[in-house]
């Protein structure tokens, strides 16, 4: 049985703000299910009651003071930016 | 002789006493690129002009200045940001991101010290890869065989060092991104503990995992290195506020008394004989220095390399959402809608490795799949984490081979994403535990390739992992080989 459908993978591309053509959705399809089929040996493993692990370091919240401070320059950020007018970034159309 | 072949110190120590000046060491740089870059592919870009400029300025100051690498030249791994130097991430996306706004951390403690960036070396794109393969730009080549990958994905830092470009670089490493490269050319490459580098201004892959560490041409380097770089850093609230001690005194070549872990899982059948005997052969020589090893078992070393897949693949898609076409990169022409931007912009500008890992990491953490991947993989990655802190409770360090195999040929895996992966499963382990973890040569193949040596520690513990290579390295001759740059050497 696949694990994962050339319809999910057209979904998670476009989740992921990926344009992927047919060939490559099928291309994709195969590799990912491999992938996936492989990472479900971790079922193998009973994992009730363990904690998951999202850091190795036992940090804690680490706070710091919210104040300002000087950073980047605006005319210089914009200049790197493909598009920008009025002191802001340009981008096409957001309504369709 | 080049020049490269002297010790950092015995450099510093050329310069101080005026016997060499901070620009014969940069024209020794750019003579040496020149020669060999060509087939090495080592450098994506040099930053020429303001490297002599600053070899100029420091001559001046020759002999009175105690900066730590006064005048020593660096190559730096293209993820790590540097101001006005163009930084790619080996990613087409970012071909045009010529002048980026401020230093990585390590590049402001780096200048602090004096240093030369002699410029910025090739990688797999975005650090997703085993063999420089994955690189949009030229692949980077094995000095000891041309034909042969240098490994990944800092492939382009150990690869430099290897050919003499550079005495020393910085890399990065997610799952085994210095320590494979290091082994597959024949240097020395430390994955420092999670935490003990900064990772401000690092191109992130996966927070969790990654760090940035040293690659050099032998450990006492190495450890100078690193007492340079690490430290805590206000700008990396992952980065730990824990004392960087003195390495170099940890270089003793005394390990009377070590002991000694040999994970039996990382001398399994995956592991080619030629790999194995250079490991018992390692072994053998610490027993004739003094030290001690047994036999460990690191029960779910097997899982490593789905969860590492799991976890790096669900951070990466979450990192690299950030390269939008919006701010800075490439934008894709004459889309239409914003929408069509992104994905235009992203399909066009991220390699197929990038899109897989993104689109794997999407559906890894997408809904209705969460518990059954993500979440499993870290609580996995806790039993994997427990496995060394069981070892460590009765060890100094760990030991074993850095990768299955010796360096193989450029083309060889690049059809089958599996395969690949399947490189990095004694590195993983070490990632995911945040533990550090070091390579060092151990000798070559029937063919003529090096061999490395893995050697791990607790947390924060680089200077036995430090202690324990140097004592090694002084044993043996195996670090002193070079590369005769060319086709095959047998």
């Amino acid at each position: 049985m696949s694990r994962i459908s050339k319809d999910e993978v057209k979904h998670v591309a476009n989740l992921a703000r990926l344009a992927i053509t047919e060939d490559e959705a099928d291309t994709f399809t195969k590799q990912l299910d491999d992938i996936i089929t492989y990472a479900e040996q971790l079922n193998e493993l009973d994992t009730e009651g363990v904690a998951p692990t999202t850091h190795v370091l036992d940090l804690k919240n680490v706070l710091r003071k919210d104040e300002p401070k000087e950073w980047l320059n605006k005319e210089d950020v914009l200049n790197n930016a493909p598009e920008h007018k009025d002191g802001q970034f340009k981008v096409p159309s957001v309504l369709e | 002789m080049s020049l490269f072949d002297y010790t950092l110190r015995e450099l510093q120590e050329k310069l101080h006493n005026q016997e060499i000046r901070v620009t014969d060491l940069v024209d020794e740089s750019y003579k040496r690129i020149e020669e060999v870059d060509g087939q090495v592919k080592a450098f994506l870009t040099l930053n020429e002009e303001a490297a002599r400029a600053q070899a100029a300025e420091l001559d001046q100051q020759r002999g009175d200045s105690t900066a730590k690498l006064f005048g020593l030249p660096i190559g730096v791994k293209d993820n790590i940001v540097t101001k006005g130097l163009r930084t790619t991430a080996g990613s087409q996306i970012l071909s045009n991101f010529n002048d980026p706004l401020y230093d990585a951390t390590v590049v402001n403690k780096l200048n602090d010290a004096k240093s030369i960036t002699i410029g910025k070396l090739n990688m797999d794109e975005f650090a997703m890869g085993s063999s420089n393969e994955n690189s949009s730009y030229d692949a980077v080549r094995n000095p000891w065989n041309t034909d042969y990958v240098p490994g990944g994905s800092s492939g382009g830092s150990a690869a430099a060092v290897a050919a003499g470009e550079v005495p020393y670089s910085l890399g990065s490493d997610t799952g085994g991104s210095i320590r494979q490269p290091a082994a597959y050319c024949g240097v020395v490459g430390l994955k420092p503990t999670y935490g003990r580098v900064s990772r401000f201004g690092l191109v992130a892959f996966a927070s969790s995992l990654d760090q940035i560490g040293p690659i050099t041409r032998n450990v006492e380097d190495n450890a100078f290195l690193l007492e340079t770089i690490a430290g805590h850093d206000n700008m990396d609230s992952t980065s730990a506020n824990v004392e960087v001690p003195n390495y170099s005194e940890a270089l003793t070549g005394d390990v009377k008394g070590l002991k000694i872990a040999v994970p039996k899982e990382y001398l399994s059948e995956g592991v080619s004989s030629e790999v194995k005997e250079a490991v018992q052969a390692a072994l053998q020589k610490y027993e004739e220095l003094g030290a001690t090893w047994e036999e460990v078992s690191l029960p779910h070393s097997k899982y490593a390399l789905s969860t590492y897949y799991l976890i790096a693949s669900s951070e990466a898609s979450a990192n690299l959402a950030r390269f939008d076409g919006v701010r800075y990169g490439k934008r894709a022409e004459d889309a239409e809608t914003m929408l069509d931007m992104f994905k235009r912009s992203r399909a066009e500008g991220f390699g197929d490795e990038v899109k897989r890992r993104i689109m794997l990491g999407t559906f890894a953490l997408s809904s209705g799949y969460y518990d059954a991947y993500y979440k499993k993989a870290q609580q996995v990655r806790t039993l994997i984490k427990n496995d060394f802190e069981k070892v460590f409770a009765d060890y100094d360090v760990i030991i074993g081979p850095t990768t299955p195999t010796p360096a193989f040929k450029i083309g060889d895996k690049v059809d089958d994403p599996m395969t690949m992966y399947a490189n990095d499963i004694l590195t993983i382990p070490v990632n995911l535990a945040g533990v550090p973890g070091i390579s060092i040569p151990c000798g070559f193949s029937s063919n003529g390739l090096p061999i490395g040596l893995q050697i791990i520690g607790n947390h924060f513990d680089e200077s036995s992992v430090y202690r324990t290579a140097h004592a090694f390295e002084q044993a043996t001759e195996f670090h002193k080989q070079r590369p005769s740059l060319g086709g095959a050497r047998s």
